[in-house]
């Protein structure tokens, strides 16, 4: 199995409070934090693209693993928010890079994307070396479109995350994860061309509410592990009160849970990244008790990892 | 007590309100039952009637009124 290697991260620097949005959504002033526990989030500049947002998250990685991009085996990039429907941002930000010959893949599923980058990346280390995966997003563009619906609206936030996946030693050693996909909810939770963001949001809280707390729970089990030995869950960002729902599911302190939704917002597939950048940053990590990641999202897809910090 | 009105009181155990309300009405549309109470509601379904709901099943609009919430457990009694 392949390591973590370092985490990489970038948000705007634009801060939109939730006073501009709840004017900008005709909302009352609370509502916001109540329906989602958000305080604030990153827009990106006029002109800013996903791609600008990945190279700065990347770059942030690789000068934390004190890294060259030359060094890079291949890279993937995750992202539901992309200025257009081919190529991705993965070729773009590889040659932003200065590379010319590195695989590079785009994971054009939203929210749980960094999570299956992270996955598949453990999985392709032996063969391809340092992987590179990165969640970009700017979520703004997309539910600002009119007309403008306030249930999605609050919600999302721009910015991006990196993760160095590597077949040598670093910060934790990957041991497993899970992906699992089905799309009878495709309808869900999704973004047609030029279209506004559609979400059926009780069905969004009533799958992942089941289906994250259960993904962990099979992971931990068949290595031997419980809810109650972890020492930190870094979750896919959606709404602070999903995470606290999977807490409770688990039976597990809330004070375990990564919670930077609440200043970015749901930033979509660059939400677990940047939550788990802030963790390995602020938090006290032991070595040798298990971190989970989570997500869920658009699909529906959804999984968990599991890291021993070294 | 009659399915029914077991099915009354979880409702106003989780919404934490002492509702009554039509058989027909919109628990969602009402504010009685918010997007966060509702996993709350389908666990608390399958606790006091011993059924173990799906994941296919988990949607929204088989759980909005007491009507549907008392033609869903019947289906699976």
């Amino acid at each position: 199995m392949a390591w973590i290697k370092a985490f990489g991260s970038y948000l705007p620097e634009r801060v939109v409070s939730n006073a501009e949005m709840e004017a900008l959504a005709g909302v009352e002033p609370g509502w916001i934090v109540k329906a989602s526990g958000i305080e604030e989030r990153r827009f990106a500049a006029e002109g800013e693209t996903v791609v600008d947002l990945a190279v700065r998250a990347a770059q942030d990685c690789l000068a934390a693993a004190e890294m060259a991009p030359s060094q890079l085996g291949m890279l993937i990039v995750a992202s539901g928010s992309a200025e257009r429907q081919f190529p991705g941002p993965a070729a773009s930000l590889a040659h932003r890079l200065g590379l010319s010959s590195t695989p590079a893949l785009d994971l054009p599923v939203a929210s749980a994307g960094s999570l299956i980058g992270m996955s598949l990346a453990s999985r392709l280390a032996d063969a391809h070396g340092q992987i590179l995966v990165v969640g970009a997003e700017i979520m703004s563009r997309i539910v600002l479109r009119p007309p403008l619906n306030r249930d999605t609206a609050i919600l999302f936030g721009d910015g991006a995350g990196a993760c160095l996946v590597s077949p040598d030693a670093g910060l934790a050693r990957i041991l497993d994860s899970l992906l699992y996909t089905d799309g009878s909810f495709a309808e869900s939770l999704r973004l047609d061309f030029q279209q506004p963001l559609a979400m059926d949001g009780r069905t969004v809280i009533l799958q992942a509410a089941r289906k994250i707390p259960r993904a962990i729970e099979e992971l931990l089990k068949r290595n031997s592990r419980s809810a109650r030995e972890v020492q930190a869950f870094v979750l896919h960002q959606a709404n602070l009160n999903l995470i606290l729902k999977v807490a409770q599911a688990l039976q597990v302190s809330e004070s375990k849970f990564c919670t930077t939704v609440r200043r970015h917002g749901n930033t979509s597939s660059a939400s677990l990244l940047l939550a788990a950048a802030e963790s390995w940053r602020d938090e006290a990590l032991q070595p040798g008790l298990p971190v989970v990641f989570g997500a869920f999202g658009a699909g529906f897809h959804w999984g968990a990892l599991l890291a021993l910090p070294a | 007590m009659e399915r029914r009105a077991r099915i009354l009181e979880i409702v106003r155990s989780i919404s934490k309100q002492d509702v009554n309300p039509a058989l027909d009405q919109s628990l969602f549309e009402s504010g009685i039952v918010d997007s966060f109470a509702l996993p709350d509601l389908v666990a608390a379904l399958e606790r006091e009637f011993s059924i173990s709901i799906p994941d296919s099943d988990l949607m929204p609009r088989k759980f909005e009124t007491l009507e549907r919430i008392e033609s869903y457990i019947q289906g699976r009694l």
